[in-house]
Formats: C-alpha cells, structure tokens, sequence
C-alpha cells in the first residue's frame, strides 16, 4: 500500500498542475467549463490526499515498521491514540497532513463560491493550487511518506514522550487548519487584485474565512501554551521561541484584518491597507511554517536545518512578497477609498488605529525573532535576546490595544456627540477606576504598573461589553416584550458578528489579566528535600510527604506526594512524577532507561492544584545518583547472561532469554523499590501564580465568542429588500412618518 | 498489492470522471457569465449596505447615536442602498435579456 | 468632533505623527536589541572571544558520555558543530525533559573562575530531537 500512497501523491500533484492550467486558460479564454473542471481537480486532490493519509495513518496504527517514518516515529508500545496522531510528529507526516488541509479547506471555499466571485475565482483557484503544488512538490520530491525499508526493524523508536499529551496531538492540526485556512482569502485577493474586481464581493467571500483562519490558529496557539505548562516542566506557558512567534504574528495580523475589512464596508475606505494586510496574512502563515520546519533559528521546536526545503520556501515567500507588493502597486488606482476618515473619535479612527498597533505589534516580534540573522549579517555573530526584551515592547503595546478593544465598541461610527461619549463611557470608565482604586490598596499590586493597568483596562474593557449587552437586551425587550435570556439569545442570533465580536473582546481582556497577574505575581522556588521536610512559599508549606516509583518494561517513573497546607489547614494534595523511557541499547537492559546518550527519553508530570484564584505548580527532579552501582550491576549481569545466551543451541535460546528478562523485570521493580524505600533527597521546583485560570478561561471565552460571529447568519435579504422598497415608495414625502412600515422596521432591525 | 492496483485504478477513473463532467455539458458564454459577476457584485454591496442600516438602528437603540445623528446616517445610507437597488435592477435585466435558458 | 481644521491638513498631521511614532518605537527597538542582546557563540568562539563578567549564549551539542550529575549540579560539555572542540559548562537550575547527550541546546553562560563556563539558571533549552536528522559521526 505504500506503493499506493506514492502513486495517489503523484496524481495529487498532476492534479493540482492540471488545475493551475485549467483555471488560467478557462478565465483567459473565456470558457468557463475549464475553470468548472479545475475546480473538480481540488476535489480530487483533496480525496487523493485524504486517501494517502489514511493509508499513512494506518501503517502508524498498525506499527508497520517497512515505513520509514512509522519506525522513527512510532512503536508497539505506543498508546493507540498516539499512534494515531504520530503521523504528524514527523516532518514527512506533518507535510502530507498540510496538503490534505489545504486541499480541503480550498475545496470548501471553491465549492461556497461556485455561483459567486466568477471572475475572481479562476485566479484565486490558481494560486491556491500554486501552493498545492508547491507542498504536494515537496512531499513527492523531497519529503516522501512512503518511504520503506526492505528489512524493517522488529520495534520502532517511538513517540517522544513529551508529545504524549493530549493537545500536543490536536495542536499541529488546528496550526496547519489556521495557516490554510489564511491562505484563502490570500487567494481571493490576489484573484480580486488581478481581475480589477475590487468590490464588496472579495471581502464578503474572505472574512468568514479569515475569521476562521484566525479562530484556528488562536486555539492551536492556546493548545501549545497549555502543553507548554503542564508537560515541558519549566513552569510557563510562553516563552517567545521562534516557532511560538511564528504562529503568533499572523495571528495578529489577522486580527488587524478582521476589523478593518470592516472600514471597508462600511466606509468604503482602506482599500490598500485591507488588500496589504491579508496579503501579508497569508505570507506571514508560509513564513510561520517555514521557521518551523527550517531550523534557521534556535529554539526548542524547529526540526533540523534541511537545505533543499529551505530554498523552496525562501523562494515561495519571495515570489509571494514580491508579487503582492506588485499587484496593489498595479492596481492602486482601484484602490482608492470612497470617503476620507472624518475625526479620529469615531469607530473608524479607533480601528485604524488599533490596526496600526497591531501591525506594530507584529514589527517587534517580527524583528525580535529574526535579530540573531539580523545581526549576523550586520555584525557577523548571531546575536539573540531574551523574554525581558520582547516584554519591553509587546506590553505597552498590548495595553493600547486592550484599551482600544473597550472602546471601540462603544463609540458610533462616522461621527460622535460629546454629550453621548459620555452617557457611553460613564459606566465603563467608573469600573475601570474602580478596579484601579481598589487595587490600589493591596500591597505591592502598584509596584507592577503594567500588570496593575492592565486589570484597571481589562475591567472597562469587560464593562463595556456588559454595557453593550444590556443596552442591546433593554432595546429587544422594549420592541418585542420578551423575557431577557430571549431577548439576549435573540440580539446575538439577530447580531453574530457584532456580539459575537464582543465577546471575544472580553474573553481576550480576561485571559490578559490572567497573563499580567500569573507573570507579575508568580512565586516560585527551588528547594531539595527528603521525605518529611517541608518548604514555604506565598504563605504555603508543602510538605513532601513520600516518594512515589512504578516501573515496567516500557518506563521507569519517580515521584513524589506533597501535602500542601496553609495556615494549618489542609489544601491538597499534588503528585509529581519525573518518567524515563528506554532506548533500544539491547546490551545494557537498566542502564538504558537512564542513558540519554544512546536515545532514552523523559518527561515531567506536573503536579497542578488548579483554582479560580490561584495555580500550585510544582516539578520533580529525583536524585537518581543512589541507584547507579544497582543500574551497573544489573547491566554487568544481564549483559554477561545475554552473550551466554547468545552461545546456547536456538532450541534452548527462547527460554534463556525469558529467564533473562524476567530478571529484567524484577531489577527493575527493584530500582523503584529502592527509590521508595530510601529518604533519599530530591529537588523540587515550585510555583504559586496567580489567575492562570483566568488565561485559559479567557481564551475559550474568546474562542466561543469567534464561533458564534463566524456561524452564518438566517438569510435576511428578501425582509430587507421589502423594507427599503417600501422607503423608496416614500422617497418623494422623505420627511412624512411611514408609519406603515415603522413595526416592521423596527422589529427587522434588532 | 492487487488491492493496491484496484485503490489507483478506482481513484484515477473518479477523479478523471470528476474533472472531465463539466467539459462534456454545455456552458454559458463569457459575456453572461461578466454579467452573472455584475450582478453578483451588487447584490454582496446591497447586502453590506442592509447590515450598515441595521447597525446604525442598533447604535440608536444602544445609545450610541442620537435621533438626529441617526436620522441623517439613516437617510443616507438608505439613498446609498436605493442606488444599488436600481443598479441591481438594471444588471439583473441585462442578465436575464442575454442569458438563453440551460438546456 | 473637530469642525475648524482644514481636513487635508488634519490627514498631514495625523500622518506625520503616525511616522513620528514609528519611527521612535524603530529606534527604541533597534537600540534595545542591539544593547541587551547576547551573542550566540559555537563553543570555538567562545573560547577565543568570552571575557570574565559578559555573558554569552552558548549554541551547540552536548557531547556524548560527557553528562554528570554532582548534587544539584548538571556537569556537561558542548561541542563545536564544525570543529572538534568542546567547553565545559557548571550548570545549576532548570533542566528541561529533552536535555540529553547529543540534543542541540541553548544556554547563558559566564566565564568562570576554573576552566568551566558557568550557566545561567534557568537559560538552558533544548532542541526537540529530530526525527529526520542525517546520521552524522560523532566524537
């Protein structure tokens, strides 16, 4: 079936040439059936692709080690789940995985827009297979799946164990969702830039996926600061890696984009930005993937420097680079703005704004995570620099924004009264001060000034929101008479974009104030203890109350239990474990579990007390020292009776070597015997933060908020067009009440 | 590998099924599919134009916008909206005078 | 809000302050990075260039059967990726899960008073190991 995988590949490939070329004689000849036809040839790439990574998955769920990346990635010990998902731990996998996803979320868009955009969409096809070839290219040529061997290995290396966590499974797909889905409206625009069609249209057909784009990558971003946390054993959720920014900036510029579009259509302004900006999007989403998987930048994530792979991307990247620096230059002309920003206190100017903090934003971490090749071609020496510096710069700058992200929803478009900015804002501002007021009187808030704005910001900004629900429920309640929960459920049906907007507004200022009060309040310590000793911190004593040890064949875990009290009460009790994986070392059958040289692995569980108010965090590193002259004997007597064995007659072998592991086995149990049974002392690291809650609640606030303006709305065009026929009746009387239709039209409009 | 050969043969044949269909039926000719793109055009604008009168009435009852704010938004807005109203009116006839009926 | 100015005028001051900003915040941003960067240094220029008191970011591998534990003291060494040339390095702090004997790592270090650079607590990261690395010598 490998075979199979390869061949399906190649005709994915012909498929997405044949679609290019289709496309492009179709709009140039002016025979719509050809673009028709190519648009078919999505759909089939995207089957040929479902079915070669179906027939990959297959090979890693039934541990068939012939594939080359089932045996570097997988093994029989590996838990169903996870080698369900190992496919895309490798970089061959993870490939193939984005061609699928691309293909899908392309036909999706082609299939949304068959009867719409028909002179945009032909060009739009074309670039979206231009990338199709381009990671279909790469998987054929350079990065083939279904490589075999002819004599596969009895056992594969398996999955790192640091990868055996739930998000860590889910967080590559939702990222390549994210980075595709941004590749659509990349591909509208440059259809729209290329046909002239520079109308509503391209913009209607590209938010909703951009929203979507943006909504994936948001959560993969949380899924990986979530793993993070709970599995690396450092204790934080974000670190400013390269390949964490590499997701994060077209997350931001995405965010950009979103709300200016809607200047766009309201205004009819900033066309050049708009069309700059999802152009950039989509760039930045190859670049994001380009740092990733080329390795041209230290950190922790990046797969190896590959060169071949980084030639195609730096190339892509420049021909899109240049190509759309090329087409608005071109097309300037369309692009300009039906109306001029009148006063920047209006909804327009607090966006553009807003826009212009954001793209800011993205500058920084843009030049921040590229300075160590900035400064190599400046200085000659890779030069990097740390969290404190992109904190320097990404806080004030994020305060503006969350200040910005309150009042924007509060203020009207087009033009603004003094009396109403202040019946509008009295109600926010008074929360916002009072937070800051009442923060002000505990100790030792005010000398973190950022972290204390951004709770002052943070509450107007979920004061506004509040407002906006209320006033918008008290208007439904006063035309329709209904209860408030139908009246709220029926203002956000009636209003997606507007209130689902909203609250991904709030959910982003709360999970801001978890990040500014767990980062500007963390306790945390290092401390070594025996069993029975105890350390305090932030007014806790954790007592480590006993060591904890389990071992088989496949892993070997130390840990501890701790008691955590405060103020003689008991709070909880937390378990941390620090696990070893063997490697495949056959000679030394215990020493291979603690000899990371030859391949052996570990990880951290985390031992999390989670609370509203507060996280207990805390790490073990087990002294291992003691077991060592156990480890070494071991090996010395198991090593000796394998060469022994080796010598035997075959018939007599199998039953040798059964002895022999189960002598394993039982040295095994043994080291964690003695683990248990000895004070022995262990180090431990501890935190206490405060609100991380508030980060994840946040975010899944933010998440739910971007569904619900992403969902389409109920169909409202044949009620609008009565609505407006009717006023056209009256245009001539403009002045007399048409108070025939008043009802309707106030029933229709909230 | 028969299974294998049967998996290549069945996904070729679909897929050339797949992409062949439109080029075997008879399609629309350039200028009424420019139209059908007109018309396409003014009906996303009418939309966007529907969702602006909706909003501006929504930050009248939100307190956002007072009467008389509203009242000139909401007049232009609606002038706006009866412009593209007749431009969708007259691309819609010039659509349905030059399209012949599918076969 | 404001009725009086001329509306060409009040774009030219708008863009001027926008470039003004931008510009400040470039200038603050190149300066900052050059001023608190470290210098990212193979094991090789670490010996020839690093001076008591400065600290650098050591880039490299760690050597193979060269990982000791002495108490809370991780005692390893990080060879150069082109020469044959490895730097002690004292490391107490964070160790994180992946860091084993041939993984790329990342930490701050100090010239220390004896032959061994000192780390930084709680710089030291590691590479995921690669799944797809060619199979290179090692020493």
């Amino acid at each position: 079936m490998a075979a199979a995988g390869r061949v399906l590949l190649i005709l994915a490939l012909m498929s997405s040439v044949y679609g290019l070329g289709a496309s492009l004689y179709g709009v140039r000849a002016g025979r719509g059936e050809w673009v028709d036809s190519a648009r078919r040839a999505m759909y089939a790439l995207t089957g040929m692709a479902a079915i070669a990574f179906l027939i990959l998955d297959v090979a890693f769920i039934t541990s068939d080690f012939s594939y080359n990346v089932v045996a570097s990635g997988s093994s029989t010990t590996t838990p169903f789940f996870y080698r369900a998902a190992a496919i895309w731990s490798t970089q061959q996998g993870s490939l193939l995985l984005w061609v699928m996803l691309l293909g899908f979320w392309s036909s999706l868009a082609l299939f949304l827009t068959r009867r719409r955009v028909r002179e945009i969409v032909p060009y739009a096809q074309s670039v979206l297979f231009g990338m199709a070839i381009f990671f279909t290219g790469l998987n054929v040529f350079f990065a083939n799946p279904f490589d075999t061997s002819p004599v596969p290995p009895p056992e594969g290396a398996g999955l790192d164990p640091l990868l055996r966590h739930t998000t860590m499974m889910v967080h590559p797909p939702m990222l390549y969702s994210g980075y595709t889905l941004l590749l659509v409206p990349f591909a509208f625009c440059v259809g729209a830039l290329v046909s002239g069609r520079l109308g509503a249209e391209w913009i209607a057909v590209t938010r909703r996926f951009a929203l979507a784009g943006w909504l994936c990558l948001g959560i993969g971003l949380l899924l990986g600061a979530r793993w993070s946390y709970t599995e690396l054993g450092w204790g934080g959720y974000w670190a400013w890696d390269p390949v964490e920014n590499a997701a994060l900036m077209p997350w931001l510029v995405c965010t950009a984009f979103i709300h200016s579009i809607m200047i766009q259509e309201k205004r009819g302004m900033l066309k050049v930005w708009n069309a700059s900006l999802v152009l950039l999007t989509g760039t930045m989403a190859i670049v994001g993937d380009f740092l990733v998987r080329s390795g041209i930048l230290s950190s922790i994530h990046a797969f190896v420097s590959d060169p071949t792979l980084n030639v195609s991307f730096v190339a892509l990247i420049t021909v899109m680079v240049v190509g759309s620096i090329w087409l608005v230059t071109w097309r300037r002309d369309r692009l300009t703005s039906d109306h001029k920003l009148d006063s920047l206190i209006s909804r327009e100017g607090v966006f553009l704004i807003q826009n212009l903090v954001l793209v800011a934003l993205t500058a920084v971490i843009f030049w921040l995570t590229f300075f160590p090749l900035i400064s190599e071609a400046i200085t000659g020496t890779q030069t990097s620099v740390g969290p404190p510096v992109f904190a320097h710069f990404v806080v004030p700058l994020a305060l503006v924004v969350v200040v910005l992200s309150g009042v924007g929803p509060i203020i009207a478009w087009r033009r603004v009264t003094l009396a109403k900015v202040r019946r509008t804002f009295a109600f926010p501002v008074a929360v916002g001060l009072a937070t800051l007021v009442a923060l002000a009187l505990v100790p030792g808030v005010t000398q973190h000034v950022f972290a204390y704005l951004t709770f002052g910001f943070g509450a107007f900004v979920v004061a506004t929101v509040a407002q906006e629900f209320f006033r918008g429920t008290q208007a439904r309640r006063a035309m329709t008479g209904e209860s408030p929960p139908a009246a709220v459920v029926a203002l956000v049906q009636r209003n997606r974009r507007r209130y689902g907007g909203y609250i991904v507004h709030a959910g982003v200022a709360v999970a801001l104030i978890g990040v500014a009060a767990s980062t500007s309040f963390q306790h945390q310590r290092y401390a070594t203890l025996k069993p029975g000793q105890s350390v305090h911190l932030d007014g806790y004593t954790v007592r480590y109350v006993r060591p904890t040890a389990s071992a088989t064949p496949q892993k070997i875990s130390f840990g501890a239990e701790l008691a955590v009290t405060k103020n003689g009460r008991r709070v909880t009790m937390l378990h941390t474990s620090y696990g070893l994986y063997p490697s495949l070392d056959p000679m030394h059958q215990i020493g291979r579990f603690l000899n990371t040289s030859d391949g052996a692995q570990t990880e951290s569980r985390v031992g999390l007390d989670s609370g509203a108010l507060r996280d207990l965090w805390i790490v073990i590193s087990p002294n291992l020292g003691p077991l060592q002259k156990l480890v070494s004997t071991g090996d010395v007597k198991i090593g000796r009776a394998l060469l022994a064995a080796q010598k035997l007659p075959a018939t007599q072998q199998a039953s040798e070597l059964n002895t022999i592991y189960q002598l394993r086995d039982i040295l095994i149990n043994e080291l964690a015997h003695q683990f248990v049974a000895h004070p022995w002392a262990s180090t431990f690291l501890l935190e206490v933060s405060p609100l991380v809650m508030w980060l994840w609640v946040g975010a899944i606030i933010a998440a739910l908020g971007g569904l619900i303006a992403l969902w389409p709305a109920p169909r409202r065009s044949q009620r609008g067009t009565r609505l407006v026929r009717r006023r056209r009746v009256a245009v001539p009387a403009v002045d007399a009440p048409d108070t025939a239709s008043e009802p309707v039209r106030e029933r229709e409009l909230v | 590998m028969t299974v294998a050969y049967l998996l290549i043969l069945v996904v070729l044949a679909g897929a050339v099924y797949l992409i062949s269909a439109p080029l075997r039926t008879a399609r629309r000719s350039d200028d009424a599919r420019r139209l059908a793109a007109d018309v396409d055009e003014l009906e996303a604008e009418r939309e966007a134009k529907y969702r602006e009168i909706r909003d501006a009435e929504l930050d009248l009852r939100t307190g956002k916008l007072s009467e008389a704010d509203h009242a000139a938004i909401d007049q232009s807005l609606r002038a706006e909206a009866v412009e593209i109203l007749h431009r969708l009116d007259e691309a819609q006839g010039a659509e349905s005078e030059r399209i012949p009926s599918p076969s | 809000m404001d009725h009086g100015m001329d509306p060409s005028r009040k774009r030219a001051i708008r863009l001027t302050t926008a470039l003004t900003a931008a510009l400040l915040l470039a200038s603050a941003l190149v300066y900052t990075s050059f001023a608190s960067g470290h210098d990212e240094l193979t094991a090789s220029q670490l010996l020839k260039r690093a001076r008591p008191g400065k600290t650098y970011v050591l880039a490299g591998t760690v050597l193979s059967n060269s990982v000791h534990r002495n108490g809370g003291v991780l005692l390893f060494r990080v060879r150069d990726p082109k020469l044959k040339v490895s730097v002690p390095v004292r490391y107490s702090g964070e160790v994180p899960d992946p860091f084993a004997a041939g993984r790329g790592v990342l930490v701050d270090v100090r010239k220390g008073g004896t032959d061994a650079f000192v780390g930084q607590a709680g710089t030291l990261t590691t590479k995921c190991p690669s799944k797809y690395q060619a199979a290179s010598g090692s020493y």
